[in-house]
């Protein structure tokens, strides 16, 4: 998993290796841990059980790592070093500081874009499915449409998810409210020839009346759920069609059209 | 003119094996051939008789002009010696047919284009489509939950030059962005808004079932075991999967299809267990947060799914039959089956004319 950034920097490990770290190729999701956060014992509890050469690689990660190791110790100390590191980071950006770090991080679009057509390019972040390493990798959330992905780049897709943990980016948002992107209704409707398909449809309706059964609870229980689409109109079906190009419906008229004359012709 | 003349590739298969164009299928020459198939695209495309010569590498023109150009080429030669300017002239006369060439080349990739939307909703074309969908040339769908489902390029739009090609997954029925920038910018409409549900109703047993991929997963089979119990009281999920088994073995009265789709092939990415759930420290999100969830609606699915057979709901509303309603699922399903089965009944006088067309209005009523 880790092999593919070895202990080429063997000459300059001593300065910086956060730095390095950081700004090391398939790395680029992690945030700077701050020196005290690392230096503070209390915020590695548990860890050192979790990781082997525990004292060794956290004197790596924090630039005092001065043992005369052969190759194949060096190594293993610095694969541990990065397996620290990551563990470290989720409990980090869990922090006021680390979660500002992220903050930052996602406005500059660090973390890529939401592959959803219809979330039009909803910045994403870092999110683990477990808080244990080797469960699973990292995933990435849109908190446009509340869903996690899988990162397209392959180099992110090797990742551990508890590098980030579980809990980072409801906390986020929970810290942050005012960054929440505004929630849409907007969906695609499968059509064949201009014409809605009536599984996909159903289940729309179906999933329509979900979501206005949700809000009229939460309308009684106080909260008020908002859509982009509320300002605009009441309906949400039209709106669909609305936001469309109206070429769209229009060209798929005129190919509804073409084929049934040509039914006639057939006859 | 003449690039691709004298190659022993066609000018389809060679813009086929383009950089970016690998979701493209080649349009079989007859299907070009046959005037019906082309009916209105004369008006949409500038150069369209050159342009589909282009495309069928038939050049009849061409002899005339390079002897045309031959002739200039030695009254030139003839004036080459003394003076420059018609020199330039013909650096200037070049210019322009090479304009024009790449006027013709951009309209036969239009024209290809227009006919290629065409031709995947046709019989031998969507079998070629789904050759390629089996080989996982267009990719999977990046949604965690889908488990790597295959996806199909689609077009929100049937007009040119309105939005760049879309992936469609039929797990979730949602639309995704290609990950490879070098497909945004192959436009939608040659694959059309028809051809994603078109090609799964025309398979309908085609399984899109997530197989699960040891490249995908790269860190764990145990993520998709652990997973149904974090998030629900799922405990017959504790085998590798928790699709088609799972969903069909407690209910031996499930309807086969529905809506005309197969239950076990209706969006398996969706419903209850294979939603995201934000969480904090092991506690699940309130709605009622600030920030709680508000886009559960769009992953959801029903449990049973025969709450989604809405004839059997409107029968049992303006009833001649009350006694089978919503309790009973057999009732319901074998309500469902016959009313699929008169439907598809209905169009049959016209199938012949239209296959494709017609079993998929017979389907979808």
């Amino acid at each position: 998993m880790m092999e593919d950034f070895n202990s080429e920097t063997d000459s300059d490990y001593t300065s910086y290796w956060r730095d390095w770290f950081i700004s090391s190729r398939g790395n680029e999701y992690f945030c700077e841990i701050d020196e005290e956060y690392l230096t503070d014992r209390f915020n590695l509890t548990g860890l050192n059980t979790e990781v082997p050469y525990y004292q060794y690689a956290l004197d790596l990660v924090t630039d005092v790592f001065d043992l005369d190791a052969d190759d194949d110790l060096r190594e293993q100390i610095e694969k541990s070093a990065r397996h620290l590191y990551g563990l470290v980071h989720a409990r980090y950006i869990v922090t006021t500081r680390g979660l500002a770090k992220m903050v930052e991080k996602w406005k500059k679009n660090d973390f890529g874009k939401c592959p959803r057509v219809m979330c039009d390019g909803n910045p994403l972040l870092p999110t683990g499915q477990h808080d244990l390493p080797n469960m699973s990798t990292v995933r990435l959330y849109c908190s446009r449409c509340e869903d996690i992905y899988n990162p397209k780049s392959s180099r992110h897709a090797s990742i551990d998810g508890a590098y980030f943990g579980s809990s980072f980016t409801s906390m986020l948002f929970q810290v942050y409210p005012a960054l929440l992107p505004e929630k849409s209704t907007r969906r695609y409707e499968p059509r064949i020839y201009g014409f809605r398909v009536h599984a996909s449809a159903a289940l729309a309706r179906w999933q329509d009346r979900y979501r206005e059964e949700t809000r009229a609870r939460l309308r009684d229980a106080g909260v008020e759920v908002k859509y982009v689409e509320d300002d605009e109109d009441e309906e949400l079906e039209d709106e669909e069609d609305e936001e469309e190009p109206g070429i769209d419906t229009a060209q798929a008229r005129v190919e509804g059209d073409a084929a049934s004359s040509r039914m006639d012709l057939g006859r | 003119m003449s690039s691709s003349e004298g190659a022993p590739e066609s000018w389809i298969s060679s813009f086929c094996s383009l950089m970016g164009h690998e979701f493209f299928a080649e349009v079989s020459e007859d299907f070009i051939e046959d005037d019906f198939n082309l009916t209105g695209l004369q008006s949409q495309v500038p150069m369209y008789k050159e342009a589909l010569e282009m495309i069928l590498d038939v050049e009849p023109e061409e002899d005339e002009d390079e002897e045309e150009e031959e002739e200039e080429e030695e009254d030139e030669d003839e004036l080459l010696g003394d003076e420059r300017p018609p020199g330039y002239r013909r650096e200037r006369r070049h210019a322009r047919v090479a304009s024009d060439l790449s006027v013709i080349e951009s309209s036969a990739e239009l024209l290809y284009g227009l006919i290629h939307q065409r031709y995947i909703t046709s019989r031998p074309g969507i079998q070629q489509m789904l050759e390629k969908y089996e080989m996982q040339h267009f990719g999977v769908c990046p949604r965690v939950y889908c488990h790597g489902c295959k996806v199909l390029p689609v077009g929100r739009s049937d007009t040119p030059g309105q939005e760049t090609v879309k992936m469609f997954c039929p797990s979730c029925q949602d639309l995704y962005t290609p990950p490879n920038s070098r497909f945004h910018s192959v436009d939608g409409a040659f694959f059309g808004t028809t051809f994603g549900c078109l090609f799964f109703m025309t398979f309908p047993d085609l399984d899109i079932n997530p197989r699960f991929d040891a490249s995908l997963n790269t860190l764990s089979p145990t993520r998709s075991a652990s997973f149904p119990s974090t998030a629900t009281a799922t405990t017959t999920a504790s085998t590798v999967t928790n699709n088609q088994p799972s969903s069909s073995t407690p209910r031996p009265a499930y309807p086969t299809e529905l809506n005309g789709v197969r239950t076990v092939n209706f969006c398996p990415g969706l419903g209850e267990g294979k939603m995201f759930e934000p969480r904090i420290y092991g506690f699940r999100v309130s709605d009622r947060s600030r920030s709680g969830p508000r886009m559960k609606w769009l992953r959801m699915k029903p449990t049973d799914i025969i709450e989604l057979d809405e004839m059997a709901f409107y029968k049992a509303l303006n009833s001649y039959d009350n006694d089978g309603d919503a309790e009973m699922g057999g009732d319901n399903a074998q309500g469902a089956d016959s009313a699929i089965a008169r439907r598809k009944k209905a169009p049959m006088r016209r199938r012949r004319y239209n296959p494709d067309q017609m079993s998929v209005n017979g389907v979808d009523g």
